[in-house]
């Protein structure tokens, strides 16, 4: 079996949640697994990550230089296709970083390459058998990955829950191998989202509307039966895309994280990108014509109806209950 | 500047509702509809805008069978110049780094300043354009949602990173870029674009014409399934109007009406 490594996301000096949950991934790799974490970036947050992560690894390599500073895939590809033994099993977390990152390091380092999985079930020989979802969640695939020359997989994250601390794995600094980092593409500058007129990561009542509304126009339902019921109104991707309400509405990964009270998704299928914004467990009533919507799993009460022609009759029966 | 576009014909999931057959094993594709994945739409469209205001040309190439045909059409109605089909018995059963190694050899009979892809498909796999990069040894950013022409030899782009938050960066042409949604919004395309572009020949090109050589697959998919789930919610059942009493009850018990 490869010797398994966990590229580790931080922020701020922070390890992300996703660095504890992806040695529970090695495991359900390999149960005898003892996996290595890999910390790069600036010397101050690497260190302090390290030590955050030490407990969970039975080694933690470290590398930091200024030009790891902000993570530039360009430049960290080539750092881990130096720093990783031939035949490893690389796992990341499934996300705008590891998407720029990781198919191109498959290529360098000739690994196998799988993306978003969401469930390990088990090695034969030199095959690893994985679980992913397709199609947004519709339908789940399932497959065999060659782990021969090795293998880079993106995991998403929450699919595992992080082990329990262990020993102090020991941290190995490799700064003094980085070769040359310069790359045909500079990092300039972060521009951070746009505020908008609500903030809806305080509302304590949401509507999210997703393309099941179909058409612009249609949005006066939603503003109306929000009205009704003195909530705000946000929405899936789609709608921001098609410009019909400002990002700042978005739910999701790519957008705003919530945690109201209770959050009623209209028209919305439930991808993984979108649920990832919703926090602190509230009560969520989906609605939607397809009954076998990914949102319905993840909602509390689900109800199949046209979204077009069920809203305004909960208007009206939510105006005449006052 | 020479643009190329991949553009993938994926189910269009607004249209259908995507499910398994009868065994449980495989996509139930009896009814679907066809389409242009929602991303390379946004990736056509960028590449056309940015032909307007610098020059070039835009290609769309597609890996696939005849039926792919109807997609490139779709994308020239738009304003691309030259549609490419790639297609080889030799290609039907592909990984994404397999898809890439086509996409690649092709390239490398071409001359394209730019390549674009769309940031995912319908498989979710968001992986052959970062691979195809790396194959050409250009340089790739992911999810980009802006595009500014700085000069003959580099962009000044944009990623969408969590939470919403924008990335700028500059990166040498020629390069590879995966197109993250929302980054335009794609022209509509008439019947009559359309039909104006019915008779335009596209070429079709097989793993000789590109010296295209097999690669083995590293991910071979075995069968779809429907995973065990977990309790789910609670289904309402009911009229309109018992549905709606049902809820406002609900909503009501939980702090749902102010
Ligand atoms: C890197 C990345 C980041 C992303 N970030 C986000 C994010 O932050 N937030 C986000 O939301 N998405 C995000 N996405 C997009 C995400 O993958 C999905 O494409 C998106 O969430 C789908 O939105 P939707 O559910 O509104 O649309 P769809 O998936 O098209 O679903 C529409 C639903 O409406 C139902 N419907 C249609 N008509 C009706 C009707 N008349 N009545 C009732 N129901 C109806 C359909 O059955 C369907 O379930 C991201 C994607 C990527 C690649
Ligand atoms: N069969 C194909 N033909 C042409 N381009 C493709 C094909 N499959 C994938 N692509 C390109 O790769 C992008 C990402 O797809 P994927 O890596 O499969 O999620 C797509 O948006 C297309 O730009």
């Amino acid at each position: 079996m490869a010797a398994i490594f966990v590229y580790i996301t931080h922020k701020n000096g922070e390890a992300d949640d996703t660095a504890f949950e992806l040695a529970s991934a090695a495991k359900a790799i390999d149960a005898a697994a003892a996996p290595s974490a890999i910390v790069l970036g600036s010397s101050a947050d690497v260190e302090q990550v390290a030590s955050q992560v030490a407990p969970y690894y039975s080694e933690v390599i470290t590398a930091s230089h200024d030009a790891l500073q902000y993570p530039n895939a360009e430049v960290q590809r080539k750092v881990l296709a130096s720093l990783l033994p031939a035949k490893a099993l690389l796992l990341l977390n499934h996300d705008s970083f590891s998407m720029d990152l990781a198919p191109g390091l498959s290529i360098v380092l000739d690994a196998a390459f799988a993306s978003d999985v969401v469930a390990f079930e088990g090695i034969q020989d030199d095959t690893l058998q994985l679980a992913r979802q397709e199609h947004g969640g519709a339908v789940s695939s399932r497959s065999t990955c060659s782990l021969e020359n090795g293998a880079i997989i993106s995991v998403r994250a929450g699919s595992f829950k992080a082990p329990e601390a262990g020993a102090q794995g020991a941290v190995v600094d490799k700064s003094a191998d980085l070769g040359d980092l310069s790359s045909k593409r500079q990092f300039v500058e972060v521009i951070a989202a746009e505020v908008g007129d609500v903030d809806i990561t305080k509302s304590e009542i949401l509507v999210a509307v997703g393309r099941g509304i179909e058409e612009e126009d249609n949005l006066d339902l939603v503003h109306e039966l929000a009205t009704a019921m003195g909530a705000d109104v946000a929405c899936s991707r789609p709608v921001v895309d098609a410009k019909w309400l400002e990002k700042s509405r978005q739910v999701g990964t790519s957008g705003q994280t919530v945690s109201p009270k209770v959050y009623l998704a209209l028209g919305i299928s439930g991808s993984f990108q979108h649920i990832g914004g919703i926090k602190g467990s509230p009560f969520i009533v989906a609605v939607n014509k397809n009954k076998n919507a990914p949102i319905f799993q993840a909602a509390d009460v689900g109800i199949v109806a046209d979204i077009l022609d069920f809203i305004p009759v909960l208007t009206e029966k939510i105006n005449a209950s006052k | 500047m020479n643009i190329l576009v991949c553009v993938k014909r994926v189910p269009d999931s607004s249209e259908n509702e995507i499910r398994l057959n009868r065994e449980g094993n495989d996509i139930d594709t009896d009814d679907l509809v066809y389409a242009v994945n929602e991303w390379d739409n946004y990736a056509v469209e960028e590449a056309i805008q940015l032909v307007d205001k610098v020059g070039g040309s835009v290609t769309v190439v597609s890996i696939g069978t005849e039926e792919n045909e109807e997609i490139l059409r779709r994308e020239m109605a738009m304003g691309a110049e030259t549609g490419v089909l790639l297609s080889d018995p030799l290609f039907e059963e592909a990984d994404g780094r397999k898809l890439a190694a086509i996409l690649s050899a092709y390239i490398s009979k071409n001359n394209f300043d730019l390549v674009l892809c769309g940031a995912q498909a319908d498989e979710g796999g968001a992986q052959v354009g970062g691979m195809l990069a790396a194959m050409q040894d250009k340089p790739y950013a992911a999810l980009v949602n802006m595009i500014e022409v700085l000069d003959d030899n580099k962009l000044k782009i944009g990623r969408e990173i969590e939470g919403g938050s924008q990335e700028i960066s500059e990166i040498e042409l020629p390069c590879v870029l995966s197109i993250q949604t929302g980054i335009n919004e794609p022209r509509y395309v008439s019947i009559r674009g359309i039909r104006k572009v019915a008779s335009v020949e596209i070429p079709t090109l097989g793993a000789a014409d590109i010296g295209f050589t097999d690669v083995p697959l590293r991910l071979n998919k075995l069968e779809y399934f429907q995973p065990e789930l977990g309790e789910g919610a609670e289904m309402l059942e009911g009229s309109e109007e018992e549905l709606a009493d049902k809820l406002v009850e609900l909503l009501q018990a939980k702090g749902g009406i102010k």
